[in-house]
């Protein structure tokens, strides 16, 4: 698949000896939602972590643009156009919201997205830009941290696990935002426990299962019993 | 009114000293690397204004034009070339390589400028003063002072209101995400390196003009300026000035005493507070 935005062939993964990843074959193309499932440890966060070049993928393995960014580090790899919202958040605790949005826009990408469509976004983020970024609620530092990957002007970006620890009625609106925020002609590929959610906004699904591929489906045509057994693992 | 002057002298003493601990304070904030070399580093900044200093005629404190550069491409080459190695989760692999480096640079100071005692001339500067309050003050050293508190203000306003600052604290807050927001963690570290020693060429240039030295009086250095870091609080530029100031004041104060008790005195202060405060005076605030 050539013309893909993102693919991934025959994808390896390693911590040290313990493989997590084997022979992954994914692809995303230009403006799609991708939604990636799977059970705790099934080697999402690790996919993520290969993609976005903290985790060493060999050559081949990773093309984005027709360019193989398998083995760029990870500052090359988010200058190219790929940002994360890392599980957890993972705020800068020394730094200001406003600060933790402009380190953002350190890769330098022209766009839409600078302060003020962030701001505009999540006008709350406007009202406390200059305080610590730890000082915010939960949902607040999510939004910074959707707010900081914007600022890059990603052609790709990867939410992973944006609603974990959150409460119901924060995860509700922060979904609510996807559309408008991925609708800027973004590719975006979201990691989700929940799996309702992640199919709800998304076209396409993976479902992992230790380390491999076990399902891929539209997202609207996969079946409840074919993501049990992809999940699960039960025949 | 001896003993005000004790204190006002000392107060002057710990200018210099903050200047030795800003740097170790700096690259110790953005990659928790401890620099073992920093007071040969320190050293040889002062060796190189006197070579400028010789070769050219200049003022030595004009010579910072050439020697600040120099040293401060040298820590970024530094950086690059050999410490980003060494960097990881053990902290042990620093500390060997610097030391390493700090046996080095005294032995190829050495080999290049014999184990003779020299001194940066600054003609009149040394030996002028003027009254304060009925205290008789030395230039060189209030001007030292003068020089800590700009070197120090201005770091705090580049740590802080510049986007390189803005990319330190990042880098040192966490590596990883820093990377994905496009932050090349080698080239940050290099920078900061060469910012340190920018500093630390500030620092040796004024301690060859206050004292003569040699290449053995690195370690001392390092000492003072480790103790001006500890007493003042890890990560805390302005608590670092205060350590020095700390540390000066106890070692004048102390040599008023008994002039035996100068260097020892420093050390009991310094023994004393991190007895009471582990984390020193003024841990990490942010401004």
């Amino acid at each position: 698949m050539p013309d893909a935005l993102l693919n991934m062939t025959g994808l390896d993964a390693h911590y040290g000896d313990f493989q997590a990843l084997y022979g992954v074959d994914m692809h995303i193309d230009a403006g799609e939602v991708l939604a990636i499932i799977g059970a705790n440890g099934a080697g999402k966060t690790t996919l993520m972590r290969a993609i976005t070049g903290l985790l060493k993928s060999g050559p081949g393995q990773i093309s984005h643009n027709s360019v193989d960014i398998g083995g760029l580090r990870a500052d090359e790899i988010a200058m190219r156009g790929i940002a994360m919202v890392p599980e957890g958040r993972q705020l800068f605790p020394s730094l200001s919201v406003k600060e933790n949005l402009m380190i953002g826009a350190q890769v330098g990408r022209k766009g839409p997205w600078n302060l003020d469509a962030v701001y505009k976004l999540f006008p709350i983020l406007d009202e406390r830009k200059d305080q610590q970024s730890t000082s915010l609620s939960g949902g607040q530092q999510q939004m910074v941290a959707i707010g900081r990957a914007l600022m890059a002007n990603p052609d790709l970006i990867l939410f992973d696990e944006i609603s974990l620890g959150l409460a119901p009625v924060i995860i509700k609106d922060i979904y609510k935002a996807l559309p408008g925020i991925i609708g800027e002609g973004m590719s975006a590929i979201i990691v989700e426990q929940d799996i309702t959610k992640a199919l709800s906004v998304s076209s396409r699904v993976y479902c992992l299962q230790e380390g491999r591929v076990s399902l891929e489906g539209g997202s609207d045509t996969v079946s409840r019993e074919d993501i049990s057994r992809a999940y699960f693992g039960i025949e | 009114m001896d003993w005000l002057n004790a204190v006002v002298q000392g107060t002057l003493l710990g200018g210099l000293y903050a200047l030795f601990a800003a740097g170790l304070s700096l690259i110790f904030g953005v990659m928790r690397l401890v620099n073992i070399a920093h007071g040969d580093l320190i050293v040889l900044a002062a060796y190189l204004g006197l070579t400028v200093t010789t070769a050219t005629g200049m003022h030595p404190l004009l010579a910072l034009v050439v020697v600040v550069p120099v040293m401060a491409t040298i820590g970024y080459a530094l950086q690059r070339g050999l410490l980003n190695q060494t960097l990881g989760d053990d902290l042990l692999p620093p500390l060997l390589v610097t030391f390493g480096l700090s046996v080095i640079i005294q032995n190829a100071l050495l080999e290049g400028y014999t184990a003779d005692p020299q001194k940066l001339s600054a003609g009149a500067l040394e030996t002028a003063s003027f009254d304060l309050g009925g205290l008789t003050l030395g230039v060189l050293p209030a001007l030292t002072f003068a020089i800590a508190v700009v070197v120090i203000w201005g770091l705090q306003r580049v740590f802080y209101h510049t986007p390189l600052g803005r990319a330190f604290r990042a880098v040192s807050d966490n590596q990883d995400i820093a990377q994905l927001m496009g932050l090349n963690r080698r080239h940050i570290f290099g920078l900061a390196m060469a910012l340190a020693l920018a500093v630390t060429a500030v620092a040796g240039i004024l301690l060859g003009i206050r004292t003569s030295f040699d290449p053995s009086i690195g370690g001392g250095r390092l000492i003072f300026g480790f103790e001006a870091v500890i007493i003042g609080g890890l990560g805390n530029l302005w608590g670092t000035l205060a350590g020095g100031v700390i540390l000066g004041v106890a070692q004048t104060v102390g040599a008023k005493i008994d002039p035996g008790w100068q260097i020892l005195s420093g050390h009991i202060a310094f023994l004393i507070i991190l007895a009471v405060r582990p984390n020193g005076l003024f841990p990490r605030i942010s401004a």
